[in-house]
């Protein structure tokens, strides 16, 4: 329940009819924008079947399949490292020793503010004439695991410090350590309150993936762009991937409500 | 060192691009942010849904794969913008949808009790509004604005991919044309990390100073 639906009476007849008119109103000029965007399209002769068909063609689908393949590697692998060292580094802030703390709050401050691109171009570019030269699905999942530590950290340590203090209080005094209260009862419960949170950020993190661009790892993004460079339909294919992605990520959000 | 002290004028050219697209971006999406974010809690369904299906769409949709539709999608079109008003438009939209959810969230948590009593008292719908919601509404906002500031200025290293020389490309261009680049990298990082820090830290300043005393 929201403060916004108390501020309003039941409308009376006359607010009804002025809300169906509005209704109507932007209707028609919904109606008039699409009509608009439709018609450009077709003048500048991008509906035709042609244009269109190609992405169904058996190669073109089986191209795009890798790349959304790839796409999921990347998520799949990056999220399992990086939920484990947000973890970590949600301890290392929140521990008493004071050195512990000062490593859990630089990392975190440093890599939640370090564009990722940055990151993607230093192991691209910057480290291989230094000698560390990894492969191409680690030079962009190494970038992605560090920045998204850093963030899930940070929700991991909200997530601990949301619970009521009496939790700790409590399991210290039936004589659990320190640890054990943790992984026993400050955990079980935080990562209940945090998980639409973590759905964002595994949906963040999907977005991070397209980054592969920049290495030349063949994630959706790539094929796409390699596609468009054979098909000569730059429109269609980025807004057929622009929905797959905007689908996958819905479904990511949906899953986690129904779950 | 001595690579970044020696090109500290296109750096400096580079980090002003940057700024300038995340500020104008970050304007841009404070405009849509309102204007989306009023639709959707207006009674008319229509526009409801228009706000809904804007949110969910650009909220999911990648950063860098906006960018591509609408520098290389629209020219498809007819629609043409220059490269840095494409940048700055698609960067908009995008962070537009996350300015709407925070406004949103912002006016979600007044507390009920708030309005109620403001009616019961015989507030109409803009005093209350004015005296009761939004001043509670706005001081909750305020982090979550500077985080989505943070997000657009972050966003904006993406504008190099399509060929801006933003301070993250031409990092890449100095790393190319001497060797031993990660000293740039670790700088340009370090002007993101200081610039991120000094917003939180505004961000921060702010939400005490505007904080009710309780």
């Amino acid at each position: 329940m929201s403060a916004t639906r108390v501020l309003f009476d039941e409308p009376g007849p006359r607010t009804r009819r002025r809300i169906l008119l509005a209704s109507v109103i932007s209707l028609v000029a919904i109606a008039g924008i699409v009509y608009l965007a439709v018609a450009r399209f077709a003048d500048s002769g991008q509906l035709t079947g042609a244009k269109w068909s190609v992405l169904t063609t058996p190669l073109v689908r089986s191209f795009l399949w890798d790349g959304l393949v790839n796409t999921m590697k990347l998520t799949v692998v990056s999220g399992v490292l990086a939920l484990p060292l947000g973890v970590l580094f949600a301890l290392l802030r929140l521990a008493h020793n004071k050195a512990l703390r000062w490593v859990g709050t630089t990392y975190v401050e440093v890599f939640r503010s370090v564009p990722l691109l940055l990151l993607v171009l230093m192991f691209v570019l910057a480290l291989p004439p230094l000698g560390i030269n990894l492969p191409i699905f680690w030079k962009i999942c190494v970038p992605i695991v560090m920045c998204n530590a850093a963030v899930l950290a940070e929700i991991f340590r909200a997530g601990v410090n949301a619970l009521p203090k009496g939790q700790l209080e409590a399991s210290l005094a039936v004589g659990l350590t320190y640890w054990q209260a943790m992984r026993l009862v400050i955990f079980p419960q935080a990562i209940r309150l945090i998980i639409p949170a973590l759905v964002t950020q595994l949906v963040s993190l999907l977005k991070d993936s397209t980054l592969g661009y920049a290495a030349s790892f063949p994630e959706l993004l790539r094929t796409a762009n390699v596609l468009t460079a054979r098909t000569h339909t730059l429109i269609q294919v980025y807004i057929v991937i622009s929905l797959i992605y905007v689908i996958i990520n819905l479904l990511l959000s949906y899953l986690a409500r129904v779950l | 060192m001595d690579i970044v002290l020696s090109n500290l004028s296109p750096l400096l050219a580079g980090l002003w691009i940057t700024l300038s697209i995340a500020v104008l971006s970050f304007i841009g999406a404070m405009v849509i942010g309102t204007v989306v974010a009023v639709m959707r809690i207006s009674p008319v369904a229509p526009l409801r849904a228009v706000g809904l299906v804007y949110v969910e769409f650009f909220r999911n949709i990648p950063l860098l794969c906006l960018l591509f539709l609408v520098v290389f999608g629209l020219p498809d079109i007819g629609v043409l913008f220059n490269l840095y008003n494409s940048a700055v438009i698609a960067m908009a939209m995008f962070s537009g949808a996350f300015v709407c959810e925070s406004i949103r969230t912002g006016i979600n948590t007044v507390q009920v009790g708030q309005a109620e009593a403001a009616r019961s008292i015989g507030l109409t719908f803009g005093q209350s509004l004015r005296f009761v919601i939004l001043p509670q509404a706005l001081r909750s906002m305020v982090q979550p604005l500077v985080n989505v500031w943070i997000g657009t200025l972050i966003g904006s290293s993406l504008a190099s991919v399509i060929g801006i020389q933003d301070v993250t490309a031409v990092g890449q261009n100095l790393n190319n044309r001497y060797a031993g680049g990660l000293a740039v990298f670790a700088s340009i990082a370090g002007i993101y990390v200081v610039i991120a820090l000094l917003s939180g830290g505004v961000g921060g300043w702010i939400e005490r100073r505007v904080a009710v005393q309780r």
